[in-house]
């Protein structure tokens, strides 16, 4: 398979008042296509920055990152903009979901993006819910759905627009422990069934079982690449 | 049930408002002070009263992180007291220039029912007989200190318009007495007109508006010329006049002998129920009398009244402007400080206190923006310049006046709005259920 | 447009803060209607297109000082002037002095030159044939509930009549169906029963009008008029009806100053509270916005949405604002019975209200849609 992440060489340089502060130093990492990577790490260890700038939130100080065939770290504000809608879904930790509109309304936010008339709009963002397993709470609003639901909703509305890649921060940090199998469920079927390329940062090694690659920062390296165990997977599953 | 306790604080709350704004805006600056003392004192030496001080003492010392939504509120009042301040200043103004025209020992005889000096017409006869009548003060040599008037209205260029561009200003033709009944009435430059001669002095109020009348200066009146001779200061609405002698503007206007009015001198304040009585009792005269004082101020009211509904009516109009953006920054603090609030009723503090401090707060604020609004609306218009027709014949000059009582009801005006506006937020922020409030974040 | 639903979410975000907002747009637009309506009516009258095509000319003199009747027809022969028609000040007042009404005494030829006066031709019969004949404006009728056929006295402040009272006792003969507001506030009695039964007119005018029908010449026309009495005891000063009324209201007020005045502080005290209100609105919602941007929107549509928000905000509350004014103006002036009268919100006070409305909302939410467009997306997310 193709790889659909390329990262060379890239580190991050944060100012903090005077202090520079290396978050991420000389990093290299492949991610094929179709793949499901956990990344995981201490607090500070530089996994959500490294994650923004595979999301194309934040831009490397040195190094390069091609998404998808797309040298993304040589894109302006706006282009890169009009890529994170075209390629890339995301998913938080609190599910960053507008309080004021219904699921259905959060669900379309990408798609007002995009060409699609209203019809089409409506359509597309209720086979999402349908996927994510909340039809029937689409006139719902966020306030009214609980953790669990909230974050399908914000999965839904990460998947409505098809995108190739979706990267996740701590999706399930704020999840009981049931919601949190049935969110990293959903996932795993997004990956295996339609594809998707995931990239996911977690501190919870249960999650994390749930890829098929896990990989630990440190200090803003990389420090091994484990092959994630299918079979044990599986087990704790059941 | 809550629903219904909600409605019965909410409608109570509204009477209490309405109640009180009614008195306050009532109330003599005594009252006030005395409610500021007993404020003062309850806050000094009840239990309650120290913990309202404390709770406000936290609420002022954020202040400054507050900054952006409290100058919101200090500014909104500003605004409405500096609009409502100089309307009334204007009114003010314009009564105190005709009433200082006016005393309670000179009197005006006008031809019966008229309402003005333009529209009333004495004849000789007429006017010979009021120089007689008791009441009225003689000078050294025994004369009567009357003088038979004439006033017209003359047309003149207006100083800032093009030569065509004519204004009204009132000409009065004044008799030999005339000094010695207006003794206010001072000539600063220049010397008085000659009877007989086509020669006027003007006012210092009619010389800012109209072109031309300096003294040396010729001017024409219609199609005859007329020399300035002189200029005069009176203090009142005289000073927006030019004056010549009776007889010449007569002759000028072709009214013969008739004058308009007759302005008497009396003994003493005391003597106008005398006068009057023998200006009402004589056959030979169909004239009204009355002060000069009552005169004037019959000749503002309406001005003034209409000077005062208008400058209410756009200062209340703004005032609820003012109250709903109050209210919403104090609802933002309030709910800014739900936790604070929260914890200090949760170790004990009760709803009084805590509803008295966020009052406090708001009136405090409140207070700053009456104060502002009333130095400005003092500063760019106490002693303003401005004029009308008045009278109905010529241009008035007059000042706009901001005193004490002015920027008092300014004040008034703008603690009221800071008590409606604190009001609600304060009950919202005792009212508020301690164990939600402690669970926002 | 598909944006729509998303401004109109972030408006009701916070129901109670928009509405108390809402209320203190409306206040200040509420004024805005009425003082501009009567600014522009200031400004406004006389400017009437039949305005331009009346000359009026008094006594260069004094505006009180009548003129020689002779004068009428001397002023016709003048090239130019189709109709010469006069008028003298009566000076009414009803039942108590201080009631006073705008009172003339009029030729009959009056009402073929000031047409507005409306009178249908049955009262204008009515009135030929009746010596105490007196035409009444709507609005004045209305305040005294004047009919037709009714007799009332009027008093002259300045006038006795021939019986020496100066009570005169008038037939009501017809209304002016006026849309003018003064001329609705005014009555006209003939100038013959006037002159024949005051012992002080003895055939003199007040001022006379003429009718011209080219408003290019009126200055050459005036002159000409003011050239027949030049020099003698009687000089005239001839102007458009234009020219005398806004001199009048210069030296009445200077209404514009006093009303811009008070619809600057107005709209200055406006501009900080809503901006305050939009400041705090975007403050709240920074974690939402920074999702937008991530999701995909870029930097221009997300500022748009701000100021769109800010400027429908306004758009709002001001439209409602005037709307009262719209409503409630002729209610209040029929209710007063004429005493007050605030003139009708026209489409030039719409048209300025409402880019008014505009420039400030555009103004309010240039900061906090510059804030939001800046809006550092990692930052935001992570709550910095």
């Amino acid at each position: 398979m193709s790889d659909m992440i390329q990262i060379r060489d890239v580190s991050k340089v944060y100012r903090r008042g005077k202090q520079q502060v290396e978050v991420l130093h000389h990093i290299n990492l492949d991610v094929e296509s179709g793949d499901f990577l956990a990344l995981m790490g201490p607090s500070g260890s530089g996994k959500t920055t490294l994650l923004n700038l595979i999301g194309g939130l934040d831009a490397p100080s040195s190094g390069s990152i091609t998404v998808g065939g797309e040298r993304i770290d040589r894109l302006g504000a706006g282009a890169l903009a009009r890529w994170r809608a075209a390629y890339v879904g995301f998913i938080f930790q609190f599910y960053n979901l507008m309080p004021t509109l219904s699921a259905q309304k959060n669900v379309e936010l990408p798609l007002l993006l995009t060409k699609l008339g209203r019809a089409q709009r409506r359509k597309n963002a209720a086979i999402a819910l349908q996927l994510v397993g909340l039809a029937d709470r689409a006139a719902h609003k966020p306030g009214e759905l609980s953790g669990g639901q909230q974050q399908r909703v914000a999965i839904a509305r990460a998947i409505v627009s098809d995108p190739e890649l979706l990267v996740c921060d701590e999706p399930t940090g704020d999840l009981d422990r049931q919601s949190a199998e049935e969110v990293l469920a959903l996932l795993e079927l997004l990956n295996r069934e339609h594809g998707k390329t995931i990239v996911m940062v977690t501190h919870d090694p249960k999650a994390a079982e749930h890829a098929k690659h896990i990989l630990h920062l440190d200090k803003g390296t990389l420090v091994e690449q484990v092959e994630s165990d299918p079979a044990r997977a599986e087990a704790a599953r059941a | 049930m809550q629903r219904l306790k909600g409605f019965l604080l909410g409608t109570g709350l509204l009477l209490v408002v309405i109640a009180g704004i009614a008195g306050w805006l009532a109330m003599p600056w005594a009252g006030a002070l005395g409610v500021a003392v007993l404020l003062a004192l309850w806050m000094s030496f009840t239990r309650r009263g120290r913990q309202a001080r404390s709770v406000a003492a936290v609420g002022l010392t954020t202040l400054p992180q507050r900054l952006g939504s409290s100058l919101v509120i200090v500014i909104g009042i500003a605004g409405v007291v500096g609009v409502l301040v100089a309307l009334l200043a204007m009114a003010q103004g314009y009564r105190a220039t005709l009433r200082k025209s006016g005393s309670t020992d000179t009197a005006i005889v006008l031809r019966g029912g008229s309402a003005n000096e333009v529209s009333s017409v004495l004849g000789n006869d007429e006017i010979n007989v009021i120089g007689d009548l008791p009441g009225v003060a003689r000078d050294a040599d025994g004369e009567p200190l009357i003088s038979p008037e004439i006033v017209v209205a003359a047309n003149l260029p207006l100083r800032d318009g093009g030569p065509d561009d004519l204004g009204s200003v009132q000409l009065r033709g004044v008799g030999p007495q005339a000094f010695a009944v207006r003794p206010n009435v001072e000539l600063i430059d220049g010397r008085r007109f000659e009877p007989g001669l086509r020669e006027l002095i003007a006012g210092t109020g009619a010389r800012r508006q109209f072109a031309g009348l300096d003294v040396g200066n010729e001017i024409k009146l219609g199609s005859e010329t007329w020399t300035v001779v002189g200029i005069f200061e009176s203090g009142d609405s005289m000073q927006s006049e030019v004056w010549a002698d009776a007889a010449t503007v007569a002759s000028a206007y072709r009214r013969g002998s008739s004058r308009t009015s007759v302005l008497a001198r009396l003994t003493g304040v005391d003597a106008f129920d005398t006068f009057k009585a023998a200006v009402d009792g004589d056959a030979r005269l169909s004239a009204d009398t009355m002060t000069t004082l009552e005169y004037f101020e019959k000749q503002s009211s309406q001005m003034t009244t209409i000077l005062r509904v208008v400058g209410m009516v756009v200062g209340a109009i703004m005032a609820i402007g003012a109250v709903f953006g109050a209210l919403n920054c104090m609802f933002a603090a309030v709910a800014a400080r739900a936790r604070e609030i929260a914890t200090l009723r949760a170790i004990g503090f009760r709803g009084l206190p805590v509803v008295i401090a966020v009052m406090l707060e708001t009136m405090l604020l409140a207070l700053a923006g009456g104060v502002i609004g009333g130095v400005i609306a003092w500063a760019l218009f106490n002693g303003f310049t401005a004029s009308t027709i008045a009278g109905g014949t010529g241009q008035l000059t007059f000042e706009f006046e901001v005193n004490p009582a002015l920027l008092w009801t300014g004040i008034k005006w703008a603690l009221a709005i800071g008590f409606v506006g604190g009001l609600y937020p304060a009950v919202r922020a005792a009212t508020l259920p301690v164990t939600a409030a402690l669970r926002e974040s | 447009m598909k944006y729509l639903h998303l401004i109109r979410a972030a408006l009701f975000r916070r129901k109670g803060r928009t509405f108390l907002t809402l209320i203190s747009i409306m206040a200040a637009f509420l004024l805005f209607g009425m003082l501009n309506g009567v600014r522009q009516s200031f400004a406004d009258a006389g400017k009437s297109a039949v305005g331009a095509t009346r000359l009026q000319t008094t006594s260069r003199l004094s505006f009180i000082q009548p003129l020689p009747m002779s004068l009428a027809a001397r002023i016709e022969q003048v090239d130019g002037v189709e109709e010469v028609t006069w008028a003298n000040w009566f000076g009414g007042a009803y039942q108590e002095p201080s009631n006073q009404i705008f009172t003339f005494a009029v030729p009959p030829n009056y009402l073929d030159i000031y047409t507005e006066a409306n009178v249908d031709q049955a009262a204008r019969e009515r009135f030929a044939a009746t010596r105490t004949g007196l035409l009444v404006g709507k609005t004045l009728a209305e305040r005294y509930q004047w009919k037709v056929g009714e007799q009332i006295p009027l008093l002259s402040n300045i006038f006795p009549n021939a019986d020496g009272s100066k009570v005169w006792t008038f037939d009501i003969v017809g209304i002016m169906d006026t849309d003018d507001s003064f001329m609705s506030q005014t009555a006209l009695l003939h100038w013959k029963y006037f002159d024949e039964s005051n012992p002080y007119n003895q055939g003199q005018v007040g001022w006379y009008v003429s009718r011209i029908g080219d408003v290019e010449a009126a200055d050459r026309i005036a002159r000409d008029i003011d050239t027949i009495s030049a020099n003698s005891s009687h000089e005239t000063k001839t102007q458009t009806e234009a020219a005398v009324t806004a001199n009048w209201i210069k030296q009445t007020a200077d209404i514009t100053l006093i009303t811009s005045s008070i619809m600057g502080a107005v709209f200055f005290t406006l501009l900080l509270l809503t901006g305050n209100t939009m400041a705090q609105a975007v403050r709240e919602r920074t974690a939402e916005l920074a999702v937008l941007k991530t999701i995909g929107f870029r930097d221009v549509p997300v500022l748009m949405m701000v100021l769109a928000e800010s400027v429908s905000l306004i758009l709002i509350g001001g439209v409602i604002g005037l709307g009262i004014v719209a409503v409630l103006g002729p209610v209040v002036d029929a209710m007063s019975g004429g005493i007050v009268n605030l003139p009708p919100v026209g489409w030039s006070s719409w048209a300025l209200g409402i880019a008014i409305m505009v420039l400030i909302g555009l103004v309010v939410g240039a900061p906090p849609a510059l804030r939001a467009m800046r809006l550092n997306v990692v930052d935001a997310l992570a709550g910095r």
